[in-house]
């Protein structure tokens, strides 16, 4: 770790204008993952300016019967909000399955979108890694892959975007509102992160200087029909080997809008919105959930270690559609797993 | 110097005999309310932070250090590299005495494993010498890293663990195995495992003059005291040693790590005290590790189920400087019956730091093998495992003939199956479900482990008052060893807790010996038992002797000493208290001083062990393949108990890392370059408290009156033992799969 300034924001337009002067500098919010990163030397930022303080830490509903998530608002906070429970039960699951209770009370909705890849080679700057240094080669390719992307991967990286709740927020449609140098803007979820490709460097669609202020939900939140299923090697603080998020509308046993996402399997949250028109119309039962999986899956490619991710993830898939269909989704609280 | 008095701590003292009491242990309120005091809580007038940089590459040379960038470093105070250094008076790879493993002492340019520390930066502050060391900015000269157990030639190492014959062959077992009707073979692998202490290595020296003083957590004060010592070329009485609290050892703070010695070097180099305390991922190379076995099996068996042969292979690793041989075939010489067992082991030099002694070292790698291989046997003869397990029972020791000096395997078997319901279990694997479709298997394990003795001393001490000091320089790591060994105390003068006072954990106090091989409380229990009884025996020459005690001329009849006061022990009647007996012989204080050793004839003609079976059920989801451990019943036989409710603290300890060692922990290197890619507790899994499952002890009584005269056998590792095992068995039960490379995971069991 080097030494850093460290000041504090007094509004939005302050920590934007922080930023602007000082290109090395970096928000920090629970500092979960970001001062972990300054440790182990793969972040060097000369400055950090704490946003924690900003009044940002508020759920709103609105006009369009939707949510407004302050970026500050703590992950915790947000998982046990009764409008978040009673309305979006998957982003309480999905959140509820990340890290650890300490963690979460620390973590913020901005920072979870923000977090970088736990990819072994990304923290290890002794080792190649095109992501931290580009041009230096993956590590990962041809070394420990176990816990590795198996779609949208490129030659240059095949990390995977570790948060939990971001897949709740891809299925739900939800929307990040940001504030830069030039005003504000939306971003659609999907068009947030981005996969690897040639420029592993690059997580996400965030200009320079700009910093999240919001997300925000669509009414739409498939609370009676959901699942948000996680598959790791331990019942809680681990990352996942595949997790998958459901949402389903369910009219006479047919299924009248899907909505499905994965984590652990790539760049980004993975939603396949081919396999959600698949399901659109069919009836709930395995022979469908099997087809939209294998639509999931059909370009899956694993590199060795991860390559059990693609049988997994087929039949992670199948259960959570199982679980959401039947309304007896998981529940991440009392750790059933089935 | 921190002193612990005994008012301080137990929160329940129970008054009468102290020994089977269960005590809360006395450093309960001082570690919950954070007022525990370990080593790098130490904070020195002028004191200093050392920070080592540490080398990325695992083999190769330092070929540059920008040692001017980092002492243009605000802060920085110095710089330690090979080239400016305070001198030592032995050389770091001399092998001074077995114990004396070769350290990295910035003694060369040379980096033989990745994390060796090349340098060392100290500053004003932590944070100055963390960026001093980062300014450094290495260069190396490479070379390729070999790692994992194929990476070298291999060969036949001198002895594994201490002192044992790499190759033992009792009967002939090729040929037993050629006449087996049943025969399995099979080759399990077990990876590199870190002991991870909660509390990382660490020590605050402070020079004055040719004299030492340091807090830093060991598990043998008076080795390492000599250690340092040597290394210095000072007397070791001119060093001062204070640990009182280690948080967990596990046998990583046996002896001085190398990086302990560096903060004393830097201290040295400053002329100020310095303290030095490793980042978790630097505790990956220099401080031990227990080393990834590949183990091979061969066991024959009539049809009945009867033993015919156990060969059991091992290949280890070590480092390419120094030697630490895993004994993991060991394993199997004092557990089953067979006409014919051969162990042997084959080791390979690698570029990494050296292994050592790691919680159960060979016992823990080899039982998992062992119970496994014996877990396919038994299926394979269509034998239930316990009935399989108990048609081998070993009725004397399996390679000498020695008898046991007591063996109560077959009341663990019965108490522990009991129980669990063990004989509900069906023969065949993927036989049980819950009520959520889960498959469900039950397995089993036997534990064993060697009740071992070393050597310690104490002293005691009885005041005019009648109030008791006992010294041992004792180590408690967490396992609450100075409860124990308080309660053992008080018993040998007769005295309530509250009336002595129990000294331990600093160098300057009688050698407790080492706090290992299980045998700490046997070692320094019979030590401080043996030093009481000395005084006791002082106090009643006096007693005895004198006319005006109503125990005059008790000589012959003997005395019993309880509560303060001698009985005649014909006469109970007849009595007098200490402090009267001391008074009217003007005696301030009486002092004796004790041994503990084993006993070289009881241990020629009994074999000794602590016994144990180990019961555990686990749930599998069919099809995602997620690994739950549900339930476990362990059932030991560990001698004589000081104090159940720490007992139990150890063997449920030693169970949960069974199943961590059946499912969880892995190191995972890099092949390539060598480096240990999960060197932090995120991503090094042990079990959360969501895995571990409802957990039940059950201590079978053992009365051993030939292990010491306290009857103690030791319970900090056998726990660890059968439980990895019986996990791993459980799993089969449930899946069909066996799983012959650990930690199990999902993708080893999740079916085509
Ligand atoms: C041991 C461990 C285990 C974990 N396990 C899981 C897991 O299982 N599942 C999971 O989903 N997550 C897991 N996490 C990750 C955790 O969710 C993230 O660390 C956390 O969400 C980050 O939020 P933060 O507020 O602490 O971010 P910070 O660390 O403060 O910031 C992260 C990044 O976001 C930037 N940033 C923060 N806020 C803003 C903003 N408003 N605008 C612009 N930039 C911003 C910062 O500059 C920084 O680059 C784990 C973390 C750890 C340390």
């Amino acid at each position: 770790m080097i030494n850093f300034q460290y000041v504090r924001a007094n509004s939005i337009a302050d920590a934007v204008n922080l930023i602007a002067d000082d290109p090395a500098a970096k928000f920090v919010a629970g500092g979960t993952n970001l001062i972990d990163l300054m440790k182990m030397d793969v972040e060097q930022p000369t400055k950090l300016i704490d946003i924690s303080r900003l009044a940002l830490d508020k759920v709103e509903d609105t006009a369009e019967g939707g949510l407004r998530i302050g970026a500050m608002v703590r992950n915790s906070d947000l998982a046990y909000h009764p409008a978040v429970e009673a309305r979006y039960p998957v982003l309480s699951s999905a959140i509820r399955a990340g890290a650890s209770q300490q963690l979460r009370n620390m973590a913020s909705t901005g920072g979870n979108l923000l977090q970088r890849t736990r990819c072994a080679y990304f923290y290890d700057i002794a080792l190649p890694c095109n992501k931290r240094t580009p041009g230096s080669g993956c590590g990962a390719l041809a070394g420990h892959n176990r816990m590795h992307a198996i779609l949208g991967t490129s030659d240059a990286c095949i990390a995977v975007f570790p948060s939990d709740m971001c897949v709740a927020l891809a299925l739900l449609e939800a929307r990040v509102h940001v504030s830069g140098p030039n005003g504000a803007r939306t971003i659609a979820f999907d068009a947030f992160h981005r996969l690897p490709g040639e420029t592993p460097q690059r997580d996400n669609n965030l200009e320079p200087g700009e910093m999240i202020v919001a997300v925000e939900l669509p009414s739409a939140g498939f609370a009676s029909n959901y699942s948000y299923l996680k598959i790791r090697d331990r019942l809680s603080y681990a990352f996942a080997l595949v997790s998958v998020g459901v949402g389903l509308e369910i009219a006479d046993g047919r299924i009248k809008a899907a909505r499905l996402a994965l984590g652990g399997v790539a760049h980004k949250p993975w939603r396949d919105t081919r396999a959600e028109a698949a399901l659109a119309g069919q009836a709930a039962n395995e022979a469908v959930f099997r087809q939209a999986a294998d639509i999931v899956l059909r370009d899956a490619r694993g590199f060795g270690h991860n390559n059990f991710k693609i049988e997994l993830a087929r039949r992670a898939i199948i259960r959570a559609l199982t679980q959401a269909a039947n309304g007896t989704p998981q529940s991440q609280s009392n750790k059933k797993i089935a | 110097m921190p002193e612990l008095r005994l008012s301080q701590a137990p929160a329940h003292v129970r008054h009468g005999s102290n020994i089977g009491q269960p005590l809360t242990r006395r450093d309960g309120i001082l570690k919950v309310t954070g007022t525990a005091r370990f080593a790098a809580d130490n904070h020195l007038p002028g004191m200093l932070y050392a920070v080592i940089a540490t080398s990325s590459i695992a083999r190769g040379r330092v070929t540059f250090l920008d040692v001017e960038a980092a002492k243009h470093h605000p802060g920085i105070v110095d710089v330690m590299t090979p080239a400016h250094k305070p001198p030592l008076a032995v050389d770091p790879e001399a092998k001074t005495n077995p114990f004396a493993f070769r350290l990295d002492l910035l003694h060369s340019d040379r980096v033989r494993y990745a994390n060796q520390p090349i340098a060392v930066v100290i500053a004003e502050s932590l944070e100055a010498a963390t960026q001093g060391a980062k300014l450094l900015a290495p260069r190396y000269e490479a070379e390729p890293a070999r790692v994992g157990l194929d990476a070298n030639e291999s060969y036949v190492p001198p002895s594994v663990g201490l002192f044992n014959q790499a190759e033992v062959q009792h009967g002939d077992a090729n040929a037993a195995l050629a006449a087996a009707p049943m025969r399995i073979e099979a080759t399990y692998e077990t990876p590199a495992q870190y002991h991870n202490a909660m509390e990382p290595h660490g020590v605050v020296a402070a020079w004055d003059g040719d004299t030492l003083s340091l807090d830093m957590p060991t598990q043998g004060l008076v080795m390492t005291r000599a250690r340092i010592a040597e290394l210095f070329g000072i007397a070791p009485e001119h060093i001062h040693i204070r640990s009182p609290f280690l948080g967990g050892g596990f046998g990583s703070k046996g002896i001085a790590v190398g990086p302990q010695i560096l903060g004393i070097m830097a201290a040295r180099l400053v002329g100020r005290p310095v303290k030095l305390v490793l980042g978790r991922e630097q505790m990956y190379g220099p401080v031990g590790h227990r080393s990834a076995t590949r183990q091979t099996m061969r066991i024959g068996a009539d049809r009945d189920g009867t033993l015919t042969a156990i060969a059991h292979h091992a290949k280890i690793s070590t480092s390419t400087f120094d030697d630490f041989y895993e004994p993991a075939a060991d394993a199997s010489h004092p557990l089953y019956a067979s006409p014919a067992i051969a162990t042997s082991h084959e080791a390979v030099r690698l570029d990494i730091g050296t292994p050592l002694f790691m919680r159960a070292p060979g016992e823990a790698t080899g039982s998992i093998v062992l119970e496994s291989v014996l877990d396919e046997a038994a299926w394979a003869c269509r034998m239930d495992p316990l009935a399989f397990r108990i048609k081998n029972y070993a009725e004397v020791e399996p390679m000498s003939g020695r008898p046991f000096s007591s063996k109560r395997l077959r009341e663990c078997y019965a108490q522990g199956a009991q129980r669990f319901g063990w004989s509900q279990r069906p023969l065949a694997p993927r036989q049980m479900r819950d009520d959520a479709g889960l498959l469900v298997g039950w397995g089993m394990g036997t534990a064993i482990f060697p009740a071992l003795m070393f050597e310690a001393q104490a002293r005691a001490v009885l005041r005019s008052d009648g109030t008791g000091v006992v010294e041992s320089g004792t180590h408690d790591m967490g396992q609450g060893a100075w409860t124990a060994f308080a309660q053992i105390a008080a018993d040998s003068l007769g005295l309530d807790l509250e009336q002595i006072e129990f000294k331990a954990g600093t160098s300057d106090l009688p050698d407790a010996g080492i706090a290992g091989g299980s045998a700490h409380t046997a070692t320094a229990g019979s030590a401080i038992q043996d030093a009481g009884a000395a005084v006791i025996a002082k106090l009643a020459d006096l007693a005895t002797r004198d006319q005006h005690s109503p125990l005059f001329g008790a000589g012959n009849a003997g005395v019993i000493a309880r509560g303060g006061r001698l009985f005649r022990r014909d006469d109970e009647t007849r009595s007098e208290s200490y402090a009267d007996i001391l008074r009217r012989a003007g005696v301030n204080e009486l002092e004796a001083r004790g041994k503990g050793a084993i006993d070289p004839a009881a241990q020629a003609n009994y074999a000794m062990y602590a016994h144990g079976a180990v019961f555990a059920e686990v749930k599998v989801d069919p099809e995602l393949g997620q690994i739950r451990a549900t339930r476990m019943v362990g059932a030991f036989a560990v001698g004589r108990i000081i104090n159940p409710k720490l007992v139990r603290s150890q063997l449920f300890g030693g169970m949960i890392w069974g199943q961590s060692f059946a499912l969880n922990e892995e190191a995972i290197t890099d092949r390539r370059s060598g480096r240990i890619i999960n060197a932090n507790l995120a991503e090094y899994h042990i079990p959360v408290h969501a895995d571990v499952g409802a957990l039940d002890v059950i201590t079978v009584d053992e009365h051993d009156p030939h292990v010491n005269a306290l009857g103690i056998k030791g319970v900090g590792e056998i726990g660890v033992v059968g439980s990895a095992g019986a996990v791993a068995n459980a799993v089969w039960h449930a899946t069909g799969v066996r799983v012959r490379r650990f930690p199990i995971r999902i993708d080893d069991v999740l079916e085509g």
